[in-house]
């Protein structure tokens, strides 16, 4: 668990990121899964919203951006931070 | 079988997706796909009643439409194997075209065909994934299981993708009375050939059947399984296999949840569609991949897995205070027990399930599986079950093989 705090104090928003070239993304109703092609891993995004920040990630200079252009509120900010933060720490996402 | 996708998965936000994926996905996360009933072994155990190929089994071109539905599906990757998948002679022509269309691959093999040269092949593939079976730490133990010789031929398989570079391949274990005490063992070895540890289940499917009252484990074993599972769980793949062992306490990683016709399903090597890979019968039968709309329409419209996406609503489990844990248990297990489907697990670790399973007719009445590719004839290394002078009597296959009149 302190790993994932510091993992989550690590995560730089002003950053470029993107998605792993080895992961696959899969929309569902729910929000998404995603597959790590390398690390055989699964994971899963609960959230409509996240799934639209990850898929604006590449187009964006940052990942703060990303959040606001799917429209996360500042208030909830912090809350995909942490997701992102869970995102890298699995390799899901990586720096550009 | 749940999903052995077979990283327990890890929800990125807190919250249940057990309460997602019990009404079902657009395309399954883990599909069990057996190529061939074809077997050069006869295993005591062999979820599928392998041995003779079916002569009705897809071919290459029926395999590679399959793949490029999955493509499009976006079915991550698929589980294949049989019988022994590798001795289909188009199997690596399969295996390349599936990774090629991004489905990535892991199968299922007794290691009958791991050669030095296929291991350093296999190596070298980042969306290749091995499953090598073994069910005993020692020849003793696993041959009285997958037969004389077995042992041997598997642990050469290991030897090869070890020397070759293949890191963290797969070695899975049927969790039986006789091998349950041999859990560290197991985990040494895989420990030894920097390999991956998977445990499952023993379900009475198949000539499962046949083995289950002698081979699986029993209770002190089972608490001693679950201690085990939680002390080393995140090292050790299940394919969620143990989730009505969830009932003792602390849930096991993973999505504790039947996920047949949810999340998981089974082509046979006819191109059948059944809710799992350990639920072969006609009763489980969704479809076939060669109907019109192919297996996406299979999934996604088939009326027996419109029926297993509703919550479970009666049933004496639902009463059961552990039911949250572990929803009622295998709906296959149960089945070929002939324990109702709403009712307890056979292996209900509350213990709900004994004064049913005493029953003197049981065993009798349960559903036998709606198709047999068994060896007919010896085979050689025939297994020979460990506290048992001989074979068993095999049941005849039709009346007619016993009885002229019939």
């Amino acid at each position: 668990m302190s790993a994932q705090i510091h993992a989550d104090a690590d995560f730089d928003l002003d950053a470029a990121w993107r998605l792993h070239p080895q992961v696959a993304v899969r929309p569902e109703p729910f929000g998404a899964l995603l597959y790590h092609f390398g690390t055989r891993q699964l994971s899963f995004l609960k959230d409509r919203r996240l799934l639209a920040v990850v898929q604006e990630l590449a187009d964006c200079p940052s990942a703060a951006e990303a959040c606001r252009v799917a429209g996360v509120e500042p208030a909830t900010l912090a809350r995909y931070r942490a997701a992102l933060a869970r995102l890298a720490h699995s390799h899901m996402i990586a720096r550009t | 079988m749940a999903f052995s996708s077979e990283a327990p998965p890890r929800p990125v936000q807190a919250g249940r997706l057990v309460d997602h994926f019990q009404y079902g996905l657009d395309a399954p996360i883990c599909l069990t796909w057996e190529l061939t009933y074809a077997c050069n072994l006869a295993c005591v155990h062999c979820l599928s009643s392998s041995g003779r190929r079916n002569p009705r089994e897809l071919t290459t071109d029926e395999c590679k439409a399959v793949i490029d539905e999955l493509e499009r599906m976006q079915v991550f990757y698929v589980n294949i194997g049989g019988g022994e998948p590798t001795v289909r002679p188009d199997f690596w022509e399969l295996v390349d075209y599936a990774t090629a269309h991004r489905v990535g691959v892991k199968f299922s093999t007794n290691g009958v065909r791991i050669t030095p040269e296929i291991a350093r092949r296999l190596a070298a593939s980042d969306y290749v994934d091995v499953q090598l079976s073994l069910d005993g730490a020692t020849a003793e133990v696993n041959d009285a299981v997958r037969g004389a010789g077995s042992y041997a031929t598997v642990l050469r398989a290991m030897e090869n993708l070890a020397a070759a570079g293949m890191r963290g391949f797969k070695i899975s274990v049927v969790a039986t009375r006789h091998n349950i005490g041999q859990l560290d063992a197991f985990k040494a070895l895989a420990d030894r050939y920097d390999a991956q540890l998977r445990l499952t289940r023993l379900r009475p499917s198949g000539r499962g059947a046949d083995v289950w009252d002698e081979l699986h484990p029993t209770a002190e074993q089972q608490r001693q399984l679950y201690d085990w599972l939680v002390a080393n769980g995140d090292q050790v793949l299940t394919g969620d296999s143990f989730f009505h062992l969830s009932a003792y306490g602390e849930a096991l990683p993973g999505l504790n949840l039947c996920g047949a016709g949810r999340v998981v399903c089974l082509i046979d090597p006819v191109g059948d569609v059944y809710a799992c890979p350990f639920a072969i019968h006609d009763t489980f039968l969704a479809g076939n991949v060669r109907d019109v709309g192919g297996f996406t329409r299979v999934w996604r419209e088939s009326e027996l897995f419109r029926e297993l996406r509703q919550p479970q609503t009666g049933g004496a489990c639902t009463k059961c205070s552990a039911f949250d844990a572990c929803r009622g248990g295998c709906m296959a297990a149960k089945f070929f027990t002939g324990l109702p489907l709403d009712g307890p697990d056979p292996e209900c670790v509350q213990g709900h399930a004994e004064a049913l399973l005493v029953g003197g007719d049981r065993a009798a009445s349960a559903p036998r599986p709606s198709q047999d590719h068994s060896h007919r004839g010896p085979v050689r290394g025939q297994p020979v079950l460990l506290g048992l002078p001989a074979r068993r009597e095999s049941r005849p296959a039709r009346m007619c093989d016993e009885s002229p009149l019939a």
